[in-house]
């Protein structure tokens, strides 16, 4: 049992070989939530050696001046996006298509903050 | 007699922190890595918060002491002039206007950066000290030592996991790293036996409620220090000999240097303000 915690943890705390390939420890995006009830937002980006330290790291750069409560981090490699050639096709379509948009129903007096 | 007590036990308790807080401040712009040097800066200034919340209660009371009792407190003649000048003093003049002699921390803290390893050893060595410290003086009988205690024991306990992590991260790590490790918990070990020992003042601030009988904390100390030297696979550092001299006025040559560096401005331009 706890060999195998510590086999747990030596991976977890593996450093990063410096000298080989890795010469910089690898790049992190990094989600906050302002508070509860609200979404993580991407805050920025940061260097880590693996997710606890970019945990920890995000804690430091991103959360001083009481910004979070929470924190993700993703590597950002894991991290796949829309194709900006393509940015016509995926997007523009959907330009005049005002009737998706909620503003054609009429709303009871009522209802407020909407 | 017992405001004389609190005063030099609380400027003891700052005195840690603010140089220990120097010293950090030392890497800002010179980390390894940004967010590392931005996570050291952040201990940093944590540390020097706690240090001017405990000077500003030094400061109250020296400034409500009646004026027999305060005549000779200080060895560092800017200071005690001013004192004794009847003007009232602050967090700062008590930062920048003592000197070496009038110091009261630790050897441990005033230790040289040296490279990250020794940078992380004396860190691992102190804040493990100041948890059991702080924990302890939550039930000390003056109010405002226990809440700046219990506000900075949060700190600290992000303070030992980063240290802590560290230890293991390099010790755990490659060959050259794990040798560093080591070479730099042997090194600084030597310092720790002092954090222990209880001075005159110490005794004094135990014995009517005030302060923390610190030779109390030292097995435990040992045994958590032990738990992540072991669990980074590193030996458990030995000292023949253990340093002394910080807590009774009697520094190492590198304080007079950090003093100098951080006191410079206040000393060149007085009341300088920027």
């Amino acid at each position: 049992m706890h060999t195998q915690k510590k086999e747990k943890q030596k991976k977890q705390l593996k450093i990063i070989d410096m000298s080989n390939e890795h010469k910089e420890w690898p790049l992190w995006e990094v989600f906050i939530r302002s508070k509860a009830g609200l979404d993580h937002k991407h805050a920025g980006s940061l260097h880590a050696a693996d997710a606890q330290m970019a945990i920890e790291n995000a804690r430091d750069v991103y959360t001083r001046r009481m910004e979070g409560i929470s924190i993700w981090v993703v590597e950002s490699k894991h991290i796949h996006a829309s194709n900006p050639e393509e940015a016509d096709a995926f997007f523009d379509p959907a330009q005049d298509k005002i009737y998706r948009h909620p503003t054609f129903y009429n709303l009871p007096d009522e209802l407020k903050h909407m | 007699m017992s405001s004389v007590t609190t005063l030099k036990y609380t400027l003891q308790l700052a005195d840690n922190v603010l140089i220990m807080g120097q010293r950090l401040a030392a890497w800002c712009g010179k980390g390894p890595i940004l967010e590392q040097d931005i996570a050291l800066t952040n201990i940093s200034l944590d540390q020097i918060g706690q240090a001017r919340s405990l000077y500003q209660y030094a400061a109250t009371i020296v400034n409500n002491m009646p004026a027999a009792d305060k005549a000779q407190l200080f060895n560092a003649p800017l200071l005690q002039e001013k004192i004794n000048n009847k003007l009232s003093i602050t967090e700062d003049d008590l930062a920048y206007l003592r000197d070496a002699w009038d110091f009261r921390n630790c050897l441990l803290v005033e230790q040289e950066n040296g490279d990250w390893a020794y940078t992380v050893a004396r860190s691992f060595f102190f804040d493990r000290f100041q948890y059991l410290l702080y924990t302890a003086m939550l039930k000390s009988t003056d109010g405002t030592l226990a809440a700046i205690a219990e506000k900075s024991l949060k700190e600290v306990q992000y303070h030992i996991k980063w240290a802590s992590e560290w230890v293991i991260r390099l010790g755990d790590g490659t060959d050259i790293s794990k040798e560093k490790m080591q070479h730099a918990l042997q090194a600084r070990w030597e310092y720790t036996g002092e954090m222990f020992t209880m001075n005159e003042l110490e005794k004094e601030a135990y014995n009517i409620g005030l302060g923390v009988d610190v030779s109390q904390l030292q097995q435990t100390y040992q045994q958590q220090i032990e738990t992540i030297v072991q669990e980074a696979g590193l030996q458990m550092p030995t000292a023949a000999w253990m340093q002394t001299g910080g807590k009774n006025g009697v520094h190492t040559e590198h304080l007079g240097y950090i003093l100098a560096e951080m006191q410079y401005l206040q000393r060149a331009y007085p009341n300088m303000e920027w």
